[in-house]
């Protein structure tokens, strides 16, 4: 443990450096996770229905997704190679269980609602991939911020699909009615599609098409 | 010295501390938030029973409303309503009641009595098998006992989209106005294979869900099952 000790004293750069704060916004555009490394696509698509459980599930994987990369960065040099992604996946899913009890104990509806999906934070890929990727090789607070880089990239995807979803399939934003009730009069009808999960997919695909054609830093060249 | 973090000792050493740690946290926090948790499922459940009358959708209203609509009542093997050494209605696990109506030996049911003006139903908690894991419900039926008021459903672990379809207004509200006997006094609702079925002027059939049959025939026998087992009072009260 002397050696994490040391590890923390080194820090001398300042804590919002131009290089940390590229941590924080990186995966929010230029390597969302969703959109551009394609990862936990599963849990996109499942609960997007309505914002509420979107934006429940998202502060999920944030907590998740930061504290497991700074776990994992203060014990990195103590961790087995051998072991490491057995101690990685200890650590997702023991976090994953504390914020299952948490939700259960304190937004019990949400919970019905995300039901087996906070149980498959511990799958989704974006944690694992940020630990083996980042926090064994990183020291903790920039760990931590990219965690929550990261988190927030997904999140932030997941509410726009959810938006979509619910206000066009549903006519609500997080339960309250948006669409007037004329719009019905008129012969508008909610679309059932939205509610599907086929939708979030042309969402998302739509998202990405988008995104490509804005930034040209992922226009793939080859 | 530096630590070898290759060597097996220290493998198995790391792997060791980390599980106890982990297993002390983790129990520690669920013994924690047990109390918490446990009063959050006899809310729901009371929400559940309502939802089958009169759907809530202020939490804080729930426990109020059902104290003050709602009679607990509880029934034994022969239909008749127990009241000395009667165990608690609400606390009474239906699976095992069921196991030991199987087995032969004397049971308990629970039967919730709403009442609100003129309004009475008789509220019957079901318990069964759906698919992947247990599915239960709350029925209400006028005091005709055989035309339903309102149904609601749960499962632990039916498939989203799928068998969990019973959890939605589509699948409990078309139970509404449809009759578990037939004019002969036969037992005679039945959950169809797929949606979309012809139903008018059919009161004893429901539709069922696409691609979730395993879950429907789950419902269908929960709730025969659940009506034959209460047969005798409803006959003794009518």
């Amino acid at each position: 443990m002397s050696q994490v000790a040391e590890a923390a004293v080194k820090k001398s750069e300042p804590l919002f450096s131009p290089k940390n704060r590229r941590l924080l916004t990186d995966p929010l555009d230029d390597n969302n996770p969703i959109t551009v490394q394609v990862l936990g696509i599963c849990s996109a698509l499942a609960v997007t229905t309505q914002v509420k459980p979107a934006l429940v599930m998202a502060i999920c994987v944030v907590v998740v997704c930061s504290v497991a990369n700074l776990v994992i960065s203060l014990l990195r040099k103590g961790i087995p190679s051998r072991i490491r992604m057995i101690v990685q996946l200890v650590v997702i899913a023991s976090l994953v269980t504390l914020v299952d009890q948490i939700l259960r104990a304190f937004l019990f509806e949400v919970s019905q609602q995300l039901s087996v999906f906070i149980g498959l934070i511990i799958t989704n890929c974006i944690v694992m991939g940020r630990l083996e990727a980042f926090a064994m090789g990183n020291k903790p607070w920039p760990a931590f911020l990219d965690g929550i880089g990261n988190g927030l990239g997904y999140g932030a995807v997941l509410i726009l699909v959810a938006m979509f979803r619910e206000f066009f399939g549903a006519g609500t934003l997080m339960g309250y009615k948006l669409m007037p009730q004329a719009a019905y009069d008129m012969g508008y009808m909610d679309n059932g599609v939205m509610a599907t999960s086929t939708a979030a997919m042309f969402l998302i695909g739509i998202f990405i098409w988008i995104q490509r054609s804005r930034n040209t830093k992922l226009v793939d060249v080859s | 010295m530096p630590i070898n973090t290759n060597s097996n000792g220290y493998t198995f050493g790391y792997a060791l501390v980390m599980t106890l740690l982990v297993a002390a946290i983790l129990a520690g926090v669920a013994m924690l938030l047990k109390d918490r948790q446990d009063a959050e499922i006899r809310l729901d459940k009371m929400k559940q029973i309502l939802n089958a009358v009169d759907p809530i959708d202020d939490k804080s209203k729930v426990q109020g409303e059902y104290e003050a609509t709602i009679k607990e009542v509880i029934i034994d093997q022969s239909g008749k309503i127990v009241t000395d050494n009667a165990p608690a209605a609400f606390d009474l696990d239906l699976r095992k009641e069921y196991v030991k109506k199987k087995a032969g030996d004397p049971y308990h049911m629970p039967v919730y009595v709403y009442e609100k003006g003129t309004k009475k139903n008789y509220i019957m908690p079901l318990h069964g098998s759906g698919l992947w894991n247990v599915i239960w419900g709350y029925v209400a039926l006028q005091d005709d006992f055989s035309t339903i008021d309102g149904a609601t459903y749960g499962h632990a672990g039916e498939t989203p989209g799928l068998g969990a379809e019973i959890t939605k207004p589509w699948f409990q509200d078309q139970f509404k106005g449809r009759k578990f006997l037939n004019g002969k006094g036969d037992y005679e609702l039945r959950i169809l294979k797929g949606r979309g079925n012809e139903l008018e002027g059919k009161p004893h059939l429901v539709d069922g869900m696409s691609g979730a049959t395993i879950t429907g025939v789950g419902v269908d026998s929960m709730l025969r099952k659940g009506y034959m087992t209460y047969k005798t009072y409803f006959e003794s009260v009518n």
